[in-house]
């Protein structure tokens, strides 16, 4: 399966991808977790405003056949949801670390994120 | 360790996506389930259901046997046609459901569910040992699931496809008339030019649209396979996987044994009274049914829809009535996004009181409960269907 991963990103090894700007983190799920879920049909949010703790399971992506859990990759609390997502979930089959991103997290702990795979191991990982 | 069909390196040349389905190691899906769904709704789609398994039973007495063992009305089949039916315990619950197929006078074929073939063959060798004398007399019952291979092609296209894969020359006129002209239900006995042994095309499925499933030797299976793909590629016909076949049937309000179907559910709870000959004389299990189809049973399947925007319903989750009083009323047996009708879809067993259509309903999922209502059987209907 052939994934492409932009260097630029953060991994959870749950499959969750994080890029930071300004203090802010999107966080979606890698084009290898879209590739294995497939043909996506809902997605739930969390809420604007909620606290999350680094690992805490705070949305749920569903295909056609299954539900997984999505976990937030760093804390902080949730600043904005993509809207667009929860009316088009396909969009993370299509632009999974684009326009298929899920939400972002105000960083409450900027240091969590020295605790996430690079780019390039998560690729070792899902090798 | 998990058991494979011929086709197993097959589908991984194919890129499919593997899972144990009862002890099988079977293709969920190749290009994705939505796109397979759609080619067997729009095209046809091929599946390997070579796990299934095959029973004969033949002799003197076979009707007669199968008739005490089945639910449906053996006599009713002449030869080249096939039924669906149960097998039953003496509470009415389900031992499996199957296709019995007629292929002459005393000798039938049966397809039963993978998951069940051993529980199926002692319930057959164990009745089969305590028939008296003169009932068993030439009775023969034979596990035969390891000999044949099965395919099945599905979709409106299907005829036309398997007719451009046999290929359209002088020796074959006969056939492809043949199989043009055979009702749903019915079948047929040929050689496949080219490949090994005989093929058992019957016009049956389980997608609710027209199509073949074929019974062939496992040498023969790869060879079919390959070019009912080949003929069907310009057809837009696509190899398809379990997941697929799993949201085809669900539409068309097919129950999947060990969702629908088990020893604890009785084919008149399931909605497949239709496939019961309580008139027939006595079976095993009918004392119940009887009783079940007079006076009515306490809860039944009903199929349903989601209402609102929300996740897809999935076997296992509660089923709440809707007001001040609600109250846990049944629970999914089946449930998935519908690719036909684009809102979330399923089958479930509820109290009789809140099974007629139309009737509101709430499920619920991971928690909160999110609005559904009682739809009528078929939840679609294809163009093609009866």
């Amino acid at each position: 399966m052939s994934s492409n991963i932009p260097n630029d990103l953060k991994f959870a090894s749950s499959h969750e991808w994080v890029r930071v700007e300004d203090g802010v983190a999107t966080v979606g799920i890698s084009d290898h977790a879209q590739a294995e879920l497939t043909d996506l049909v809902f997605v739930e949010l969390p809420e604007v405003g909620r606290s999350l703790k680094a690992g805490e399971q705070c949305a749920v992506v569903e295909s056609v056949k299954t539900a997984s859990d999505v976990y937030s990759p760093v804390s902080g609390e949730v600043a904005e949801v993509n809207k667009a997502l929860e009316d088009n979930p396909g969009l993370a089959n299509e632009d999974p670390f684009g326009q298929g991103w899920f939400f972002r997290v105000k960083l409450g702990a900027p240091e969590e994120l020295d605790g996430l795979l690079s780019a390039e191991a998560y690729a070792a990982q899902i090798s | 360790m998990l058991k494979r069909t011929p086709l197993f390196e097959t589908h991984q040349k194919l890129g499919a996506k593997l899972i144990d389905f009862g002890g099988w190691e079977m293709p969920l899906q190749y290009s994705g389930i939505m796109e397979e769904h759609k080619a067997v709704r729009e095209a046809a789609g091929l599946f390997d259901i070579s796990h299934m398994g095959e029973f004969s039973v033949s002799g003197r007495s076979a009707e007669t046997f199968l008739n005490r063992i089945l639910t449906n009305d053996v006599r009713k089949l002449q030869d080249g046609e096939g039924q669906y039916t149960q097998i039953c315990n003496p509470d009415g619950g389900t031992i499996d459901d199957l296709y019995l197929y007629r292929l002459g006078k005393g000798i039938y074929t049966l397809v039963v569910n993978a998951s069940r073939i051993d529980a199926d063959a002692d319930w057959f060798r164990r009745e089969l040992a305590r028939c008296e004398d003169g009932e068993r007399e030439g009775v023969i019952f034979a596990d035969d699931s390891s000999a044949w291979g099965a395919l099945a092609l599905q979709g409106p296209k299907a005829g036309e496809c398997l007719k451009d894969a046999l290929g359209q020359r002088p020796d074959n006129r006969g056939l492809l008339l043949g199989l043009e002209s055979l009702e749903k239900n019915q079948l047929a006995v040929a050689c496949w030019p080219g490949v090994e042994g005989q093929v058992i095309f019957s016009r049956t499925g389980y997608t609710g649209e027209d199509g073949f499933e074929l019974l062939c030797s496992p040498a023969a299976v790869g060879q079919i396979w390959d070019a009912v793909l080949e003929a069907g590629a310009s057809l837009g016909v696509k190899p398809c996987g379990l997941g697929a076949r799993d949201t085809l049937r669900t539409e068309v309000c097919y129950p999947l044994y060990g969702h629908e179907l088990d020893e604890a559910t009785t084919p008149i709870e399931a909605g497949v009274g239709w496939s019961v000959a309580l008139d027939k004389g006595d079976f095993i299990g009918r004392d119940v049914l009887v009783r079940q189809n007079e006076e009515g049973v306490d809860r039944r399947l009903i199929a349903f829809k989601m209402t609102g925007r929300s996740a897809p319903p999935r076997p296992g989750y509660p089923v709440w009535s809707v007001g001040d009083d609600a109250k846990r009323i049944g629970e999914v047996t089946s449930g998935t996004q519908s690719p036909s009708l684009g809102v979330g879809i399923g089958l479930g067993y509820i109290s009789r009181e809140f099974s007629s259509k139309g009737t509101s309903l709430e499920i619920e999922i991971r928690g909160r409960r999110a609005a559904a209502e009682v739809a009528p059987k078929p939840l679609y209907r294809p163009n093609t269907s009866e």
